[in-house]
């Protein structure tokens, strides 16, 4: 048996405690019944039915989830040509190159990224008369070009990982090469797709900085409204609706948990049966 | 569709009317400076059991990948059955490969990954369903179909990505170290089954391998690779026996190699120098060398014999003394290092005729080592 020593403990109970006790705080604050969010007023619900009558606070939510699911699948499909292009072209011309520029956005500060965004649409309004003025599409291009970066990363990571001769075989016995990506290799690699989707979404969702740049009047996505209703000084209706993304996030990771808990298990069964029947 | 039924000649390349299957006329393939296949040309004839035979490096596996059609050619052509493959792409080509890692697709049961070949020339449902359990039966995994390739073992792996290659019945299979993952017992039993299956579809295989042992039990030729050349190409047995380089002599199986001069060249024999063996060799066939040239003898262990009395038919050649260092004993037979008085250490196997507690011959023992005429071979270069 390990010896645990009380500093080690002492170290991971700090730990954990800061990075949990913010958001504990803030589920208890939630069902705070005074109206000052600092000050403790006894339980109550009344901000969460508050919460499904203020309209402004829905629209941006729903709006929110609109941009991040689609800009989420078209930079998958991107990400994933770009990923492909990284892992399977061999080394072609300017590959480092191509392999840096790809991976820039991701340590590129968000007002850069927001700000040239801007620019290019502006310019692109007064050459070809499109984008019509800033709104829900150019949040959506937005999110996409700096999401992508993160999926192609995934991609590419996978298919490093996956052996090559897979695909090769398809093609030995006839598959031609468009055909083998969409039998062999997407089925293969979809797992790092699906996880490359939920990453993207999730960072679109979150988005403050970008999403300020390339907005219109009409397009005010949740963190925006988050962020400017806390200017004005926090209701605990924000409370209650950071619990709620709180609650989805943590479903969320224990479905996916007990998911690959069952599927472990079932692979860990499999190949006990596969080593009795040895032959 | 099966293949016509025809007669294979036992020795084809040795049959001036046959044509070859598979023609590779000069090619060479370049990855930028370095030259991975150097030059070669190569016929292989219909139903043989082919063996690209080298170490890591010696260009079998860039060879065997030319012929599948996933690397091209920097110079030179490949014909198979007398069609020119140069502008074919690998799915087009009549060859199917088994890959060393077996390459199955591990989102498919073992019936998809092996129907999926089918599926692509768009062959009827009923015509796949049958020859995917005519191929099952073939490799004895009739049970298996629905399972998944994590499911299997590594034999049972071996086998459907061989059933996977042969469903389409190509031309020719290519075979990318067949046995190579698999433990040491399973491998010999796989050896022979692996002709068996072969002699019963009649497909012509091509085997890379760098194991002698599984090229000389399976294959009807080995061709012999160091460095991007082809070193030699014949049977097992006259690559064993009449080895054409000191390379290969070495390569397949252990020799014992001993430096000389040449002394006398008559057609019958030559007899050559050697202080490295302590003594004159003597060999019952001629060789085209000028006299003086250095030269190797290569002479294989299990062709030697050793006594402690200097053996009555002693006429001073092939005969040396020395002092046994080492002995290993492998139940069937025995295996001597002999430092001779030359300083050169020699090894001998003596089968172990006889069940004997006591060996006659141990340890530090003054002992004669002799061979045969007709067993060493004259190896220039």
């Amino acid at each position: 048996m390990m010896r645990r020593s009380s500093f080690v403990l002492g170290v991971m109970a700090f730990g954990y405690a800061f990075l949990y006790v913010p958001i504990i705080l803030l589920i208890i604050y939630s069902f705070n019944e005074s109206r000052l969010v600092t000050v403790w007023g006894g339980w109550s619900t009344k901000w969460y039915v508050g919460l499904l009558h203020n309209q402004q606070m829905l629209s941006a939510a729903w709006l929110s989830l609109r941009i991040a699911a689609i800009s989420a699948t078209f930079s998958v499909a991107l990400g994933t040509l770009a990923g492909m292009a990284m892992a399977r072209f061999g080394r072609f011309r300017g590959r480092v190159l191509f392999g840096g520029m790809i991976t820039a956005p991701l340590v590129m500060p968000e007002v850069i990224t927001g700000l040239s965004l801007l620019l290019l649409f502006v310019s692109l309004e007064q050459l070809i008369g499109w984008p019509e003025g800033r709104g829900i599409t150019t949040i959506t291009i937005a999110h996409v070009t700096f999401t992508m970066a993160f999926v192609a990363v995934i991609v590419q990571s996978r298919l490093v990982s996956l052996d090559e001769s897979i695909e090769e075989a398809a093609m030995d016995l006839g598959a031609r090469p468009a055909k083998i990506f969409f039998v062999i290799t997407l089925p293969i690699i979809s797992p790092a797709i699906v996880s490359g989707w939920l990453l993207a979404f999730t960072l679109s969702l979150d988005d403050l900085v970008i999403a300020s740049f390339v907005s219109g009047p009409a397009s005010t996505t949740l963190p925006m409204v988050i962020f400017s209703s806390v200017r004005l000084g926090v209701t605990p209706e924000i409370n209650a609706l950071a619990t709620i993304i709180v609650a989805l996030v943590t479903t969320g990771i224990i479905v996916a948990g007990v998911m690959m808990a069952r599927q472990e298990r079932i692979r860990r069964i499999d190949e006990q049966m596969a080593a009795s029947s040895n032959g | 569709m099966a293949q016509p039924n025809r007669k294979i000649t036992l020795q084809p390349w040795q049959d001036p009317k046959e044509q070859p299957y598979v023609r590779i006329e000069k090619v060479t393939k370049k990855f930028g400076d370095f030259t991975a296949v150097d030059d070669v040309s190569l016929s292989i004839y219909r139903g043989e059991l082919f063996s690209l035979l080298g170490g890591s490096g010696s260009g079998k596996t860039t060879l065997l990948r030319m012929l599948a059609g996933f690397e091209m050619p920097t110079s030179g052509k490949i014909f198979i059955d007398g069609v020119d493959m140069s502008n074919i792409p690998p799915y087009d080509r009549p060859v199917n490969m088994m890959f060393q890692s077996y390459a199955l697709f591990p989102h498919m049961s073992v019936e998809q990954n092996i129907a999926f070949g089918l599926k692509q020339d768009r062959v009827a449902r009923d015509e796949i369903k049958r020859r995917v359990a005519e191929v099952l039966e073939l490799v004895q995994l009739g049970g298996f179909a629905k399972r998944r390739p994590h499911q299997l073992s590594g034999g049972q792996r071996q086998r459907v990505a061989l059933a996977r290659s042969l469903v389409k019945r190509p031309k020719l299979l290519l075979l990318d170290e067949p046995l190579g993952a698999l433990d040491r017992r399973l491998r010999e039993r796989t050896q022979f089954e692996l002709v068996n299956i072969q002699e019963q579809v009649g497909i012509t295989f091509v085997i890379v391998t760098h194991d002698q042992e599984e090229a000389m039990t399976m294959s009807s030729r080995i061709a012999v690779m160091n460095n991007g050349w082809i070193t030699q190409v014949g049977t097992p047995a006259e690559v064993y026996e009449y080895p054409a380089t000191k390379f290969v002599a070495e390569f397949v199986g252990s020799v014992n190699m001993f430096a000389g001069r040449i002394l006398e060249d008559e057609p019958d024999h030559v007899l050559i120098q050697s202080e490295e063996a302590g003594c004159d060799l003597y060999i019952n066939h001629g060789v085209p060398v000028p006299l003086g040239t250095p030269v190797s003898v290569a002479v294989r262990p299990e062709k030697m014999a050793l006594s402690k009395e200097p053996p009555a038919t002693a006429t001073g050649r092939n005969l040396s003394q020395g002092t046994v260092r080492e002995i290993a004993y492998l139940g069937n037979l025995s295996i001597y290092l002999i430092e001779l008085d030359s300083g050169k250490m020699v090894r001998v196997t003596q089968p172990n005729f006889s069940r004997l507690t006591e060996m006659p011959i141990t340890w530090e023992d003054r002992v004669y080592v002799t061979w045969h005429p007709f067993a060493g071979v004259v190896l220039t270069q």
